[in-house]
């Protein structure tokens, strides 16, 4: 049987996670090749199919927002792990708390006394103008001052090595269950590897996750409970993982009811009030009657509710504002502006085609950047320059022209590569980051994240709607 | 317990019982169409009519054939008792549940789905013997029952469970007795011929009775094997032994130890009260036929009446001051 080999690997004009420029194999790298290396392709390929029967006996599987007829997929998890150093995780660590807690102060001054908006550090219009900015949350102060209390913030490494923070996920972000089960699925591939390296433990998350939402109320013990959609929802499986796994409630809009202010479940012995919503309904749709009139997955009543303080809700309505593409070109400002600190883990530069000079580079460049819509979320209403058609490019031409507030550019960056099993062969394939945060009472960060892929050969979209699949990701404890 | 996720696992439970039926109904008509004559129609129309579904039949389909009637009681999508359909039912239940069953439960529902979905995929009603896929079906659903009870907390959700998997499973009793009682009984006198004792063992066997009810009454007779069927207390699938085992389970949610709080337990209550002083032989005088469309009827008030008292949301809330 035939072993696995590297030796044609080829890392090619990329930053590659496990190998350097001159082939060497990055020391956090070596116990993991030297693993691969004694396997044959068939006991690999074997553990893969053991991985994919396993996500499917889980119920691993999502439904993709085209198919109509809901097809059932599993996020394919390739099992050859993202490893981080302990020395990479502890900078990215500290990135992420200077920025999330930024991040929050930033939210609260908008909702209340808008000193950053009369300090002119950021455009009046460019807040007033998004459609996540929620003027129904003026005035408004939930616990700790805390808005954004879960965060999923995407970060890559580019071809210089560095790390660019690319995304901040403030409203419901996804994947942390993939990051959980990623974790329990490899333990059963590579026993030997986790005896051997010191991985830290991600097993906690849903622990600390219900201490953070216990953490937001003075009742105790308190009603928890998962705000889902339901089942057809993408992230439905996650929403119910999570519910269980923190002993919370699974609840639906209509399990909910309001009544004099306060939010009750529907049970079969009456009613039972409810104390904290973790939800992963969007903003929009949390309540019919202040905000989307068509909304079926909310409860009439609900903001209200919230306002008054009788329930929180997690994350705070209204997140959305301090996530908006183009409001992510001013982060480094606004760190500085609340903080008073250069900002650790930096933003990748950001074209803003609402400024002229920027819209001029853009539409001059436009075969170079990744355009993308400040709006959208997902790897929809995005161009990437570079492998886009001329047709492409001047549809993109047309829609920036017309709305130049909807789009931001950002310089095409060559993603890290990690290595990734594909039949008998393993190459590098490009990745990001997604860590989780959790900020209740104090700033807490899991040693792990969601490592997406894009597995298709060359492409740079990793998201799971796009042909991405996933990976684990071990933080290492340096030794 | 939210009301919305009792009403779910009330319906899981139905759902997983009613395909265990299905599928163990199969098997025990294939085996029997192999020793009979053969003449197909009356072989599988009466499983058709058994489970209710005959009309459903009709509109679909022009002939009886046997690989037909395999196909839509266990693999057809336009047959929403089919056993896939049921057991698509049961995992998507399972799934709007999922943090309060276990994980066990949960990837043996899962297992069970996909079984079933590759042997759709595989057309398994068209090959010489589909029984291998019955008794997998079988099998799967009673490992379920076993993991049920065996992980679940015996909470509120596990006993509306509970009541479902009975509600179904006494409908079911129900059913077969009714249908092939009456299809028997023209040649009643003769029993005791190799092929009616085939045929009277085979409507015991479709609802597992045959070696309980031998070691109870020992000979096949045309009286106890009713009786046995609607009135035994001991035998797990008998109607009373159902209701007996449901009241029990609805008496624990409520907290009351007799009488009746709801109107769930008040009809439950009759109509198990019925079966528990009902004389075999006045059954006979009155109908059996009579008797048992009556019970079912009932049976059917009982479940509504379940939801309205537990799971109905414009009751609860306007029962709250």
């Amino acid at each position: 049987m035939s072993k696995v080999d590297l030796s044609s690997y080829n890392t090619k004009g990329f930053f590659d996670e496990m190998m350097g420029s001159e082939g060497q194999i990055r020391p956090h790298y070596a116990l993991l090749q030297e693993r691969l290396k004694k396997m044959g392709w068939k006991k690999l390929n074997f553990l893969q199919q053991s991985t994919d029967r396993a996500q499917l006996s889980l119920g691993m599987t999502f439904n993709v927002y085209s198919d109509n007829q809901g097809i059932e997929r599993i996020l394919h998890l390739d099992i050859i792990p993202r490893i981080i150093n302990g020395k990479d995780w502890d900078y990215i660590e500290r990135g992420l708390k200077q920025r999330i807690t930024a991040l929050n102060l930033f939210l609260d001054d908008l909702y209340n006394d808008q000193k950053v908006l009369k300090d002119k550090i950021i455009p009046k219009e460019l807040i007033l103008s998004s459609s996540t900015y929620l003027k129904q949350c003026m005035g408004l102060k939930p616990p700790e001052n805390v808005w954004s209390h879960i965060t999923g913030t995407d970060i890559i490494r580019g071809g210089d090595g560095s790390f660019y923070v690319l995304e901040d996920n403030l409203r419901c972000p996804s994947g942390v269950s993939y990051m959980l089960e990623n974790r329990e699925i490899l333990k059963r591939t590579f026993p030997e590897l986790f005896e051997k390296l010191n991985v830290r433990p991600v097993l906690d998350y849903t622990h600390s996750l219900r201490d953070t939402l216990e953490s937001l109320t003075n009742i105790t013990p308190a009603t928890i409970a998962v705000l889902t959609p339901g089942i057809y929802n993408s992230a439905y499986f996650e929403h119910a993982y999570l519910a269980q796994q923190m002993g919370a409630e699974l609840v639906e809009g209509r399990d909910l009811v309001v009544k004099d202010d306060f939010v009750f479940m529907i049970t079969t012995k009456g009613l039972q009030r409810v104390d904290v919503i973790y939800r992963r309904v969007d903003d929009d749709f949390i309540d019919p009657l202040a905000f989307r009139k068509d909304s079926m997955l909310g409860t009439p009543g609900l903001f209200n509710a919230y306002k008054k303080g009788n329930v929180i809700l997690v994350n705070a309505p209204g997140t959305g504002v301090a996530d908006d593409k183009a409001v992510y070109a001013y982060i480094p400002r606004i760190i500085k502006y609340y903080l008073g600190e250069d900002i650790i883990l930096p933003n990748v530069e950001t074209y803003i085609c609402d400024e002229e000079k920027d819209l001029q580079y853009v539409l001059e460049n436009i075969d170079q950047l990744v355009v993308k819509q400040t709006d959208a979320s997902g790897g929809y209403g995005m161009l990437i320059g570079p492998k886009s058609t001329k047709e492409q490019q001047a549809e993109f031409i047309k829609k920036i022209k017309s709305s130049p507030r909807n789009y931001i550019a950002q310089p095409t960056i060559n993603l890290s590569r990690v290595p990734t099993l594909s039949g008998e062969e393993i190459e590098g394939r490009h990745v990001d980051l997604r860590p989780y945060v959790l900020y209740g009472k104090e700033i807490k960060i899991i040693p792990g994240a969601l490592t997406r892929v894009a597995l298709e050969k060359g492409s740079l979209v990793v998201n799971s709607s796009q042909g991405g699949g996933s990976k684990d990701t071990w933080v290492l404890n340096d030794i | 317990m939210l009301s919305r996720v009792a009403d779910t696992i009330y319906w899981m439970n139905r759902y997983l019982e009613r395909a265990e039926n299905y599928a163990r109904f199969l098997d025990v008509n294939f085996n029997l169409s192999l020793e009979m004559p053969q003449d197909i129609s009356a072989q599988w129309k009466p499983l058709v009519v058994t489970t209710g579904d005959w009309e459903l039949y009709e509109s679909l389909y022009e002939k009886i054939e046997k690989s037909t009637v395999i196909f839509f009681l266990g693999f057809d999508e336009n047959n929403p008792n089919s056993i896939f359909n049921s057991l698509k039912n049961v995992r998507e239940n399972a799934r709007s549940v999922r943090p309060d069953i276990t994980k066990e439960v949960w990837e043996q529902v899962n297992y069970l789905y996909h079984l079933v979905k590759e042997e759709k995929l595989k057309k398994r009603w068209q090959k010489k013997d589909p029984r291998g896929f019955f008794t997998e079906v079988k099998k799967g659903c009673q490992l379920l029952y076993g993991i049920f009870e065996t992980t679940i907390s015996r909470n509120d959700g596990w006993h509306f469970g509970r009541i479902g998997q009975l509600i179904e499973r006494a409908d079911k009793t129900s059913r077969v007795l009714d249908v092939k009682y009456h299809m028997l009984l023209p040649d009643a006198k003769a029993v005791g011929s190799p092929l009616d004792l085939i045929q009277w063992a085979a409507l015991l066997k479709s609802v597992s009775a045959y070696d309980m009810y031998r070691k109870r009454f020992g000979k096949l007779t045309v009286q106890e094997i009713p009786e046995f069927l609607m009135l035994d207390k001991v035998f797990p699938r008998s109607m009373l032994r159902c209701l007996i085992h449901a009241e029990r389970s609805l008496h624990t949610i409520t907290g009351s130890p007799t009488g009746y709080l709801s109107d769930a337990e008040r009809q439950l209550g009759l109509l198990k009260a019925q079966l528990e002083y009902a004389d075999i032989n006045e059954i006979f005088a009155s109908g059996l036929h009579e008797y048992l469309d009556n019970f079912q009827a009932k049976l059917n008030d009982v479940s509504n009446a379940i939801f309205e008292t537990f799971f109905s949301t414009d009751n609860i809330m306007n029962s709250h001051k």
